[in-house]
């Protein structure tokens, strides 16, 4: 069983940390893609239960999109962009300035579904180059996967690796919003659990207790 | 009635008229089983095919196929339930990303189908109905009075098996 609560609140704090540098470049690049200001929120870094793991973004039956991207290299793990349909549609009418009359509940065109895809995948590469680039880590993100379903089953995914090792996964969590709230999503990284020790080597943390 | 809600990893019995809920099933599937004379449904919501690959041997035997099968057996038996009343209904075992199939990792919904199945078949009990496989995910509500099984997704409404 990997054992989360051996990390006190100094790994903790590099974790959110990180979080934070991540999503700040994410929200730069979403910012200069949609030419308005993103604000982000302070990160959540949480060890929860698998059954949590759907509450930040509305539950587990709340619909959302996601783009997913499994990191490989020296810190492996699952990356999500998850925005609710809402958000993506304002993206689109943003982005590629589709007109207003698209209807709410026509489902999103091939082109649509393309075009969310690339935008999360350059958020999320930008999110993690950061990352590598701060940690001087190997980090490579694999071709982007989109999805529109229940966050439950969604995020559920990003656990598989985990459960075998454990009931618990830490998840670091990152809320974003357009200034007037017409976009709001979320960066959700699951580290696998030895990531964390490579990651807090790379960064020169003691791997347990408090500095 | 009452509706008793099984989390990830997690199984639970109820009599009727009681239901058994568990949501948001993506590659997990959600195993029912049924005994139609005494009304009792069990559920499970299984993770994972295989308790071998567990790290450790403190794990939760809910989380695998091959552990939490026999337990839910177990617990209908303690329940009432007789072994060779027993059917089975299963939903779930979708692939949510289609890409990188390749990886095993990745196939785990259709690990975790064949793993139940294999696991139902040990134990002598019959696949009655089963939702399995595609892409969307699935809540599932089990209703202990009728023994039907209602499955919902997003795009495709509301079934009864």
């Amino acid at each position: 069983m990997t054992d989360f609560n051996r990390f006190g609140d100094f790994q903790i704090d590099v974790l959110r940390e990180i979080g934070n540098i991540g999503a700040a470049h994410a929200a730069t690049a979403l910012s200069q893609m949609i030419q308005k200001a993103v604000d982000m929120k302070v990160p959540q870094v949480k060890i929860i239960a698998f059954d949590e793991i759907a509450d930040f973004v509305g539950g587990a039956e709340a619909i959302v999109l996601t783009v997913f991207l499994r990191v490989e290299g020296d810190c492996p793990g699952n990356m999500f962009f998850i925005v609710d349909l809402p958000s993506a549609r304002n993206l689109l009418r943003q982005l590629l300035g589709l007109s207003e009359s698209t209807e709410e509940d026509a489902p999103l065109s091939e082109m649509e579904l393309s075009a969310l895809q690339e935008i999360g995948n350059i958020l999320a590469g930008s999110y993690l180059s950061s990352l590598a680039d701060f940690t001087k880590l190997n980090m490579q993100p694999s071709v982007p996967a989109l999805a529109i379903d229940m966050a439950g089953a969604i995020l559920s995914y990003g656990l598989i690796e985990l459960g075998n090792s454990g009931d618990f996964a830490l998840t670091i969590d990152t809320a974003f919003f357009e200034g007037h709230e017409e976009v709001e999503g979320h960066f959700f990284l699951i580290p696998d659990p030895d990531a964390l020790e490579t990651l807090f080597t790379a960064l020169g943390v003691p791997l347990d207790g408090n500095y | 009635m009452e509706i008793i809600k099984i989390g990830m990893a997690d199984l639970g019995i109820a009599k009727s008229p009681d239901r058994l809920r568990t949501t948001g099933l993506g590659s997990c599937v959600g195993v029912v089983l049924y005994d139609a004379t005494k009304k009792i449904a069990g559920m499970a919501h299984v993770m994972l095919p295989d308790s071998s690959l567990a790290k450790g041997s403190d794990y939760n035997i809910a989380k695998y196929a091959d552990t939490a099968i026999p337990e839910l057996i177990k617990e209908m038996v303690h329940a009432g339930a007789a072994v060779r009343h027993l059917v089975a209904k299963m939903a779930g075992g979708a692939q949510m990303f289609s890409f990188l199939s390749g990886h095993d990792t990745m196939r785990i919904g259709p690990r975790n189908v064949e793993a139940c199945k294999a696991a139902l078949q040990q134990a002598g009990i019959p696949i009655v109905a089963e939702d399995t496989g595609g892409n969307c995910g699935r809540t599932i509500e089990m209703d202990a009075e009728t023994g039907l099984l209602q499955i919902r997704t997003v795009n495709q409404g509301v079934k009864e098996v």
